[in-house]
């Protein structure tokens, strides 16, 4: 995160930094909530609304660089796996309605027992059989709801009922803004609030030991096996880890949304989602904040272009993904590292002398 | 009695397709280790090509010819233009870059042919054989579907096993460093390889749009099909990947034809999970021991 690039200027600022990780994860994760609070009340209900559909891709998506990133395991399922999430939501937030931190909280679990089941038959595999596994599983998944479409509504799927802002909450923020809460509002503060919390949660976690240990059987697994790690265990749990964010970020989906349905969650999401953790940088969850901005945010403009350009609308809808196709191809021949790792060898490279490499391409 | 004979023609002429799908991934897996999840994204734009073509008031046969060219052409520039770049290098990046062609070219597909659903012509009779009372489910198009497959896994099985062409692209594929050596133009073979394993690709796609609905993502299905089909022959055996595929195309029938048909990829999913459980060399590979 920010905290950890400093250059020289800033030196004497970093006395003043905590020197725990958790203290400058916690300070970082402040200042995010901080620079959300300012950027929601000062924009338009429309940027709200596509920065709450950010929020979710944001929480698929730092999953996804820690499981591809960190512990090298590739996954095209998170689509399927999210979709898991949103109709557990939707579920819960029927008839009997549970309040929605429930519900949140069980899409978690859920999705994220799913992902033992899925992560113990993946962790057998590697590279191109584990990508064709779990593609099998995005392309699967969506039939269930069709299959079962007397609990999971079919083709149509499920209407969810998103929760309003309580009045406390509405309250706090008119005093602080003197603007009105907004449905997309308030739905964007809840995305936000769970992507910050979990990012905060993996960023610890990346510093600590398992961090340490699932780059470690990332980088060489013979040696990792020598040095006693439990390779299957690991990339289990990374699994698990990675699952539960895909969850919580279909339940944040199915509430700003307000539907679950099979046409949501098609191989394009998974695609999208990887498109978005190679494009900010494997394994940094800045990077993938910035891959998720990117399919936010560059989908209507290039539609834009698309149409002034005299494509009919159907047509410019899908300049988007294949400016993703083509990103993704690019990014992988010229830089590995995506956005982040760029960043990275530009700073490595003004603090001439220092010859840390720390950024190998990160897609192993 | 008649239901289940049914489906299994049925299952046995969708197999063929799978079979020729599962080849044109082993053909360039054997040569490069890369699995080419833009396989069926590539198949469905030489399909579109070629339904362009009879548009435009020409016949199938051109319409078939131009897809093959049309694949030909397109397998070489991929090889040549893109994936030499990540040939030999992280696995991981090979995968996300077949990915990223794979997205790219079904967008194109739509932008340049549209996103709506098209029928595609078929160049023989889509009605069941009838002997006396009984119409099966097994038309002139079903033996045309298992006449060119066939067809082209004999002139595959001739040209490596008979031409010095065949000699040297098995060569490569098996040691590039020695071929190199011994003068094969390794890079070359490559190229070969992945345009011939389009051709390939295009057929299939070409097979599974006769006398269906075409749309830009009618063949990622067919993608999980090709693979599972494919690891279930081992992916290294071209003569597993045509039994594989035969075998995928009978169990999926059955699923569709008892169970339903939104269980087909999952039942898909199901097998390869147990095949790369249980046996994960595959059924048919003589390798030894392979991680996957």
């Amino acid at each position: 995160m920010g905290t950890r690039i400093i250059t020289k200027p800033l030196g004497a600022a970093r006395r003043f930094l905590p020197s725990s990780v958790l203290g400058r994860n916690l300070l970082a994760v402040l200042a995010a909530l901080v620079a959300v609070v300012l950027v929601l009340e000062l924009t338009t209900p429309f940027r709200n609304a596509q920065l709450a559909t950010m929020s979710y891709y944001a929480i698929a998506a730092v999953g996804l660089t820690v499981l591809t990133g960190l512990n090298g395991q590739i996954s095209l399922g998170h689509g399927a796996l999210m979709a898991v999430g949103a109709y557990t939501t939707a579920l819960l937030l029927g008839e009997d309605a549970v309040p929605f931190p429930v519900a949140m909280l069980a899409a978690a679990a859920v999705t994220a027992l799913a992902g033992v089941v899925v992560g113990a038959a993946a962790a057998r595999l590697h590279g191109p059989y584990l990508a064709g596994a779990t593609l099998a599983l995005a392309v699967g998944v969506p039939g269930l709801a069709i299959y079962f479409d007397g609990l999971l509504g079919g083709e149509q799927g499920l209407p969810v009922s998103s929760p309003r802002a309580p009045d406390w909450f509405a309250d706090a923020l008119y005093f602080l803004s003197a603007n009105d809460m907004s449905s997309a509002k308030y739905l964007a503060y809840l995305g936000w609030g769970t992507l910050l919390l979990v990012m905060l949660l993996l960023a610890n976690l990346m510093a600590s030991r398992f961090g340490r240990v699932w780059r470690a059987v990332r980088d060489d697994e013979v040696a990792a096996e020598l040095a006693g790690l439990r390779l299957g265990r690991l990339r289990v749990l990374a699994f698990v880890v990675s699952a539960a964010c895909a969850g919580l970020a279909g339940s944040v989906l199915a509430m700003v949304v307000r539907l679950a349905a099979p046409s949501g969650f098609t191989i394009v999401l998974s695609l999208s989602l990887l498109t978005a953790v190679v494009v900010g940088g494997l394994g940094s969850l800045g990077g993938a904040l910035l891959g998720s901005a990117l399919l936010v945010f560059l989908p209507p403009a290039v539609t834009n272009l698309g149409t002034s350009a005299g494509l009919t609308g159907v047509q410019a809808a899908q300049l988007a993904p294949f400016v993703y196709g083509v990103v993704l191809i690019v990014v992988i021949l010229v830089a590995p590292g995506g956005v982040m790792g760029l960043l990275r060898r530009l700073f490595a490279f003004r603090r001439a002398g220092s010859t840390t490499s720390s950024n190998k391409g990160g897609t192993r | 009695m008649q239901q289940f004979l049914n489906i299994t023609l049925g299952g046995l002429s969708q197999g063929a397709i799978y079979a020729a799908f599962a080849l044109a991934l082993v053909l360039i897996w054997r040569a490069t280790r890369i699995i080419n999840f833009a396989q069926g994204a590539m198949a469905m734009f030489t399909t579109y090509l070629a339904l362009a073509v009879i548009e435009s008031g020409q016949s199938y046969w051109a319409g078939f010819a131009v897809a093959l060219a049309g694949g030909l052409v397109l397998g070489a520039i991929v090889e040549r233009v893109i994936m030499r770049r990540v040939e030999g290098g992280p696995e991981l990046n090979a995968v996300i870059v077949t990915l990223g062609l794979f997205v790219g070219l079904q967008a194109l597909a739509a932008i340049i042919f549209g996103a709506a659903f098209q029928s595609f012509p078929a160049p023989f009779g889509l009605r069941g054989f009838t002997f006396g009372e009984l119409t099966v489910a097994f038309t002139p198009f079903s033996v045309f579907i298992v006449g060119s497959v066939l067809v082209v896994m004999l002139a595959l099985v001739a040209l490596f096993r008979f031409t010095d062409l065949g000699l040297r692209m098995r060569a490569s594929a098996f040691s590039q460093e020695v071929s190199r050596l011994l003068g094969v133009r390794v890079g070359r073979m490559l190229t070969i390889g992945w345009a011939l394993a389009a051709v390939v690709g295009s057929l299939a796609g070409l097979l599974i749009a006769g006398g269906n609905l075409v749309h830009p993502a009618y063949m990622d299905a067919v993608i999980v099909y090709g693979f599972v089909a494919a690891v279930l022959g081992g992916l290294d055996s071209p003569a597993g990947a045509v039994a594989g595929g035969l075998i995928i195309g009978l169990a999926l029938s059955y699923v569709s034809g008892y169970l339903g048909s939104e269980l087909v990829t999952l039942a898909a999913l199901a097998i390869l999970v147990a095949v790369l459980l249980i046996r994960p060399k595959g059924l048919f590979s003589r390798v030894a021991e392979r991680r996957v």
